[in-house]
């Protein structure tokens, strides 16, 4: 099997066959979880904790039903209502989880590498589902997916990739994922949200939608990241939706075919047009949330396979 | 008054450049005569240093030895042995303890501490404003009376040009030197990685280097009103040079050091958020690591420093934003420097100018030299010794360096202070 991984913290430690192995995976799943049984066992017996430090209501969701698909004990941990409050350092969490034996670990945290850290610590599986502005992979993953269906490949394509660039990690994970499969890449956002340091991995980088989407295959939007701001980098929210809200004129630009993309949850009004998120002929933003469900299942079978086996080799 | 002759060494001279064959005659603390004088003079016992490096003993400018406050981290006995252990000879103290050094008072426990447990010099620094907020000068009369070389806030910068222009004013009339850590206070506030491709791929806050350009700028212009004595505590990037090029050629008194892990590592080495490599100002991009290398060996940057900061395990092994900044330096600063005269970029005599020279003439210290009548502070060292690091094996009490597992090459063999050998296999007389 090509899926060598013992966690999944990022997409720049994925080889591109890994990542064609997991998409194919989840591909199996979207048609399990379209069906009438939706279930499998491949985590039977398993023990699956989602420990989040951030608030999240889809991703976790999004995990908690991957896990429950596929037969895994899920227990959610609320992080920000519990001992972290009362001092305990991160290495104290991750010491006291081993004792409960857990098999996957799905973590979210607000500090970038924080998830690295907890996966040094414990003997089990680990998940990112975030880590402050790092990386976000599933969301890459399920993005690829999305990709993948709508296009018929997952190569030589146009992306824009638009909006608060610097405080997302949903974009630093899909700009790596869509470089390692070979397409082009534009960043399109204001100069203080797209840092020039960015232009060095290898993007086109833009300030205006109109050029920036120029005959795009693919329009991801962001979310316009207000909690992670300190200070103005935009000088209003109308402003910058006059600029780079996409709406039916910018989108005009784009291929005629171009698709449109957003992580969630939406500022409408803000960073799209609400008729552009809406529109079933280019929008699509709900299959990206059926494909998370599947590319979490197939994440979570592929690690819980190689942890099978370490264990299997461990016992020999 | 028996007398000592240290034969068979490679002497390493910064004052006049040379690295030779010779021998040096020590007495009652202090170096009698260097070269075919002291063979002559007949020694009462004559060690062999085995044709191995010897050279003034390095003096360490902004070392935190954690008294008072944080013993746990880092004590004078400690530190004394650390420095002891890499060739440093006198240990010049920072003022960040908590509670801040800002009295004559705590000046003289730390004094005190210094005399009973350390085995190395120590001459601490005082802080340049009343803990260190930045608004009231302290007592630098006081301070300076009760043994003060140097007065400094450390990390945090004077944002108040008002209360800078005033204390430097002060100092300049008591003839204090004044070290500045020169940083743009509100470009960097928060910043722990510095901005390029590295801190865009990791999702750091991260400040650009113009930043440190900027706090140049502003101390140097608050210099030209003044006139005071100032050293900038750490200059690491290419664009802060012509800056400080400028104001050397304009006749400000003023120097400015590096310290040796923004000499020897760059910004990549942080790697997978390793917190060790964690340090204030961040590490910087390649080219401004050779910048400051080249500007070590033109003269320009006058003074290396280990800027030993211990921290203990809990304030490092945190999410990296979140963990302390710092780094202990006592024992591999040599080491770490001979990466540089290996690499071909700078001679034994310009490092030792830059360790042991420059610092002792920029506090008006009579070591830092090889010549007759200076005190007989000197490292013996193997240039080419290989070793692999191992930081449990660390004097420190704090264990926190970025050179874990690192191969190096150059070990201190012994140290003297005062013609005392406070470190190394005790030398055979013959």
């Amino acid at each position: 099997m090509s899926f060598r991984q013992t966690h999944l913290l990022g997409i720049e430690r994925l080889a591109p066959d890994e990542i064609t192995t997991l998409l194919d995976l989840a591909e199996d799943y979207v048609a399990l979880n379209r069906s009438a049984d939706k279930h499998s066992d491949a985590l039977a017996g398993l023990t699956q904790i989602n420990m989040f430090f951030e608030n999240s209501t889809r991703t976790q969701a999004s995990f908690e039903l991957a896990g429950k698909r596929l037969g895994a004990d899920v227990m959610n941990m609320a992080m920000q209502a519990s001992s972290v409050k009362k001092g305990e350092t991160l290495i104290d969490t991750a010491l006291t989880l081993n004792a409960m034996h857990p098999d996957l670990l799905v973590v979210r945290h607000p500090n970038s590498g924080a998830v690295d850290l907890l996966a040094q610590k414990v003997n089990c599986a680990v998940l990112n589902a975030g880590d402050g502005r790092h990386e976000h992979p599933t969301q890459a993953l399920l993005d690829a997916l999305t990709i993948r269906r709508a296009k018929g490949r997952l190569h030589r394509l146009n992306i824009a990739i638009c909006g608060d660039i610097a405080h997302s990690r949903v974009a630093r994970s899909n700009l790596l994922l869509l470089h390692k499969m070979e397409n082009r890449i534009r960043l399109v956002g204001p100069p203080t949200l797209v840092p020039g340091a960015f232009a060095e991995l290898g993007c086109e980088v833009y300030d205006s939608m109109e050029e920036g989407l120029k005959d795009v295959d693919v329009v991801m939007m962001l979310r316009l990241q207000k909690e992670r701001m300190d200070g103005g980098f935009i000088p209003s929210e109308r402003e910058y939706y006059h600029r780079y809200g996409l709406d039916a004129e910018k989108l005009a630009h784009a291929a005629p075919d171009a698709i449109v993309m957003h992580p969630g949850p939406m500022n409408r009004g803000v960073e799209i047009d609400g008729t552009i998120a809406d529109d079933i002929n280019r929008s699509v933003i709900r299959d990206q949330v059926e494909m998370g469900v599947a590319v979490r299942m197939a994440a979570m079978d592929l690690l819980a396979q190689n942890l099978r086996a370490r264990r299997a080799e461990a016992a020999a | 008054m028996t007398t000592t002759l240290l034969t068979n060494a490679i002497l390493i001279d910064p004052e006049t450049g040379t690295e030779a064959p010779g021998s040096l005659l020590i007495a009652g603390g202090r170096i009698l005569a260097t070269g075919a004088e002291a063979e002559k003079a007949g020694a009462e016992s004559v060690i062999d240093c085995g044709g191995l490096c010897l050279a003034p003993g390095i003096v360490d400018i902004g070392v935190k030895v954690c008294e008072p406050g944080e013993r746990h981290k880092e004590s004078f006995g400690t530190a004394g042995r650390a420095a002891a252990a890499g060739g440093v000879t006198t240990i010049v103290t920072r003022p960040d303890t908590n509670p801040a050094i800002d009295n004559p008072e705590t000046l003289e426990f730390v004094t005190r501490r210094a005399r009973e447990d350390a085995p190395v010099r120590v001459l601490p620094m005082a802080a340049l404003t009343k803990a260190r907020e930045g608004r009231e000068m302290t007592e630098i009369g006081f301070l300076m009376d009760a043994g003060a070389v140097a007065f400094t806030d450390c990390d945090r910068v004077v944002t108040d040009t008002k209360v800078l222009q005033r204390a430097l004013t002060y100092a300049k009339a008591r003839g204090a030197l004044v070290l500045g850590h020169i940083q743009e206070p509100g470009l960097s506030k928060g910043a722990c990685a510095t901005s390029g491709k590295f801190a865009a791929l990791k999702g750091l806050s991260a400040v650009s280097p113009m930043a440190e350009r900027m706090g140049i700028d502003r101390d140097v212009s608050l210099l030209e009103m003044t006139g005071a004595r100032y050293h900038f505590d750490q200059v690491t990037t290419a664009r802060a040079l012509p800056a400080l090029e400028r104001a050397k050629r304009n006749g400000l008194d003023v120097t400015a050091g590096v310290s040796i892990h923004h000499l020897t590592l760059n910004e990549y080495d942080v790697s997978d958020y390793r917190t060790f490599f964690k340090v204030k100002p961040p590490l910087r991009a390649e080219e401004d690591r050779q910048a400051v290398v080249e500007a070590v060996a033109s003269g320009l940057i006058d003074i290396i420093s280990s800027m030993h900061t211990p921290q203990d395990e809990e304030s490092k092994r945190l999410p990296f934003e979140e963990a302390a900044s710092g780094a202990v330096g006592l024992e591999t600063l040599l080491p770490a420097a001979m990466r540089l005269v290996h690499a071909g970029d700078l001679t034994l005599p310009v490092l030792f100018r830059a360790l042991s020279l420059n610092p002792s003439k920029r506090l008006g210290l009579e070591t830092g030299r090889l010549t007759a009548g200076a005190p007989a502070d000197l490292v013996l060292f193997d240039p080419h010794a290989p070793f692999v690091l191992d930081r449990f094996k660390l004097l420190s009490k704090s264990k926190n360096t970025p050179f874990d597992s690192a191969r190096m090459q150059g070990r201190v063999r012994a140290t003297f202070v005062g013609g005392q050998q406070v470190h190394g296999e005790p030398l055979n007389a013959a």
